[in-house]
């Protein structure tokens, strides 16, 4: 049985799958009884599927018209 | 392996094979089909010079000057699958460069705010619960805002591991190469950096859902 701190120590490892099956299922039963453990971790995920997407980072507009320029007038001289 | 997975570890192999296909044209003169071969990492390349520089015109041109010296380079791309690792460490790169070139390194430290105490332990704050993320939030400018905020707010080293592996999606083993980091230093600056982002950022998304939540006139649930 793991406690709080066990789970905030491997809050990422845990999310990524990157811990060994004995210790993943500790956790998970401590998150199922844990009501504080269960906000960490799903709000842990939470904020990486918001950040993970693109469409929440904006490019400068015209960014990919102007690069593409550029780029071929570099490859036109080279 | 669920089926799902399996389906994007097929598209993954597919991309890897054109890329390969692309480079190899490249290689041998067919220059056009650079615009083709970029395309799908125009932005991790801004972005990545974006985290570094945090200056939009600045990052706009250090991408071009990436993806021209990668075009340049291309010949010393020894393995083709690691095309996008590869991009982004010239990325990297050029952005270090110029940052040092113009001293605002130097500023960093004043912006650095972290929340560990003294031993390197990190204390989270407690949030009520996130429901669901409404997909169109991801497009408000508000949310923009708060990831590029809570962004500034991360030690450069984390945001550096953060962006690459949890925004441009980079394997652990290929943001230690970028950044030329041990695998456990990437493993830990990340953990740090997950934490202090879901600390920063928990408030701002869960705002909107705190307030439909039945224990929100009360105090905490715990």
């Amino acid at each position: 049985m793991v406690k709080c701190d066990r789970v905030l120590q491997e809050l990422s490892n845990y999310i990524d799958e990157d811990v060994d099956p004995s210790l993943r299922a500790a956790i998970e039963e401590h998150v199922r009884g844990c009501h504080r453990c269960s906000v960490l971790v799903d709000s842990a995920r939470k904020m990486l599927y918001v950040v993970g997407d693109e469409r929440v980072f904006e490019v400068p507009v015209g960014y990919s018209e102007r690069l593409h320029a550029r780029l071929a007038q570099h490859l036109g001289r080279a | 392996m669920a089926e799902h997975d399996l389906l994007v570890a097929d598209i993954d192999e597919q991309l890897i094979r054109n890329e390969a296909t692309l480079i190899e044209r490249i290689r041998k003169g067919e220059k056009e089909l650079f615009h083709e071969l970029i395309q799908p990492y125009e932005r991790s390349v801004y972005l990545s010079a974006y985290s570094i520089l945090r200056n939009q015109s600045d990052a706009e041109e250090v991408a071009q000057e990436a993806l021209l010296k990668a075009f340049a380079h291309l010949d010393q791309l020894r393995s083709t699958d690691k095309f996008k690792a590869w991009l982004l460490l010239i990325a990297v790169n050029e952005a270090r460069m110029r940052l040092r070139k113009e001293h605002r390194h130097l500023f960093e430290s004043l912006e650095e705010q972290t929340m560990e105490t003294e031993e390197g332990d990190f204390m989270p704050r407690q949030f009520a619960d996130w429901r669901e993320i409404p997909s169109d939030i991801l497009e408000r400018k508000e949310i923009r805002t708060a990831v590029q905020n809570a962004l500034n707010t991360l030690p450069e080293k984390y945001r550096d591991v953060f962006i690459l592996r949890d925004m441009q999606h980079l394997t652990v083993t290929e943001t230690a190469q970028v950044l030329r980091l041990t695998i456990p230093a990437v493993k830990t600056q990340l953990h740090r950096a997950r934490l202090q982002m879901r600390e920063q950022l928990a408030p701002v998304f869960g705002k909107r859902w705190i307030e439909r939540l039945p224990f929100w006139k009360g105090k905490n649930p715990w």
